[in-house]
C-alpha cells in the first residue's frame, strides 16, 4: 500500500483518504441509528414512568463530569496524534496515543467505580427502568470504548514499528473519526442520564 | 491546488487547542445549568443546545467536517436528520398520546 502511494502520486493520496473516509462515516452512520434506537427507549420509558427518575439521584454527578472532561481531552490528545502522523513525526504520535490509550482507560477505571458504587448500594439493570437503561447506555458507549482502545493499541504499535508516515496514516486518521464519535455519544449520554 | 491541500490539512494547533478549551468550558457549563432550576423543560432544552453545541465542535473541527466536501458532509448529516426524524416522532407520541398517570 506503501509503495503504490508513493507510486501514484498525490491526488490519489486525497481520493484514497477521501473514499476510507466516506467508508468509516457510513459506519459512523449506522452507529448513530443503533445509539438512536436506545436513546429513544430512554425517552420513551422515563416518560411513561416519571417516578424512575428519582434514581438519577444515585449517579455522581462528579464522576460523570470527570469522565466527560477525560474523553474531551483523550479526544483533543487523538487529533494531535493525528496531526503527528500527517507530518510524519513518529514521537508525538506515539506519545499522543499512548496518552489517548491511558486516558481512554481512565474513563473505564472511573466507570467500574462508579458500577461498583452501584452494585454495593444494590442497584441493578433489574432494579428499575432507570438502571435499566443506565447500564445499557452505558454498557455500550462502555464497549465501544473497549474496542476503541484495542484498535488504538494496535495503532500504537505498529506506529512504535514506524509503520506510519506522512504518506500512509489513513488508521489514525479513521481510529481518530472514530474515537471523536465514542466522544461524541458521551456528550449527550452525560446529560440524558445524570442532568437531566 | 496550494488552497485545496491546505484545506484539506485541518486547522492549526491554535485552533484546536482553543476548541478544547472551548469544549471542557462547556462540560463546565453543562454542569452548572443542571444545579440552576430552569423548569424541568427548561433544563432539558438548555443541556440539549449546550450538549449540541459542543458536539458541532467535536463534529466541525476534532472529525474535520468544516474542511470536508460536500460528499462527506452529507453522509455525517443524513443520520442526524434520520435521528431528528426518529426522536421527534417518539416525543410526538408522547406528548400526544401518553397518558400521565
Amino acid at each position: 500500500m506503501e509503495n503504490t502511494a508513493v507510486a501514484h502520486g498525490k491526488i490519489e493520496d486525497r481520493e484514497r483518504l477521501e473514499n476510507v473516509s466516506f467508508g468509516m462515516w457510513l459506519f459512523l452512520a449506522s452507529e448513530v441509528m443503533f445509539f438512536t434506537a436506545f436513546f429513544g427507549m430512554y425517552i420513551v420509558l422515563r416518560n411513561a414512568h416519571p417516578e424512575i427518575a428519582q434514581s438519577r439521584e444515585e449517579l455522581s454527578r462528579i464522576m460523570g463530569c470527570i469522565n466527560t472532561l477525560i474523553l474531551i481531552t483523550s479526544s483533543f490528545t487523538m487529533v494531535l496524534a493525528v496531526n503527528a502522523s500527517k507530518v510524519g513525526d513518529r514521537k508525538a504520535l506515539v506519545r499522543n496515543l499512548l496518552i489517548t490509550i491511558l486516558l481512554a482507560c481512565g474513563f473505564l477505571v472511573v466507570k467500574g467505580f462508579e458500577y461498583g458504587h452501584k452494585f454495593s448500594m444494590g442497584h441493578f439493570p433489574s432494579t428499575n427502568l432507570f438502571f435499566a437503561c443506565y447500564y445499557l447506555l452505558t454498557g455500550f458507549h462502555g464497549l465501544h470504548v473497549i474496542a476503541g482502545i484495542m484498535v488504538l493499541t494496535s495503532l500504537l504499535i505498529r506506529s512504535a514499528k514506524g509503520d506510519f508516515t506522512a504518506t500512509y496514516n489513513s488508521p489514525i486518521e479513521m481510529t481518530g473519526l472514530y474515537w471523536h464519535f465514542v466522544d461524541l455519544v458521551w456528550i449527550f449520554l452525560f446529560p440524558a442520564l445524570y442532568l437531566i | 491546488m496550494e488552497q485545496h491541500a491546505h484545506q484539506k490539512h485541518g486547522a492549526s494547533a491554535g485552533v484546536y487547542a482553543m476548541v478544547f478549551a472551548a469544549l471542557l468550558a462547556l462540560t463546565v457549563v453543562t454542569v452548572g445549568l443542571s444545579y440552576v432550576n430552569l423548569t424541568h423543560t427548561g433544563n432539558i432544552i438548555a443541556a440539549l443546545i449546550v450538549a449540541t453545541f459542543k458536539a458541532l465542535l467535536v463534529a466541525l473541527f476534532f472529525m474535520h467536517l468544516k474542511y470536508e466536501g460536500r460528499l462527506l458532509r452529507f453522509t455525517a448529516i443524513f443520520p442526524l436528520i434520520l435521528f431528528c426524524i426518529m426522536i421527534g416522532a417518539l416525543i410526538l407520541d408522547i406528548v400526544i398520546f401518553l397518558k400521565p398517570h
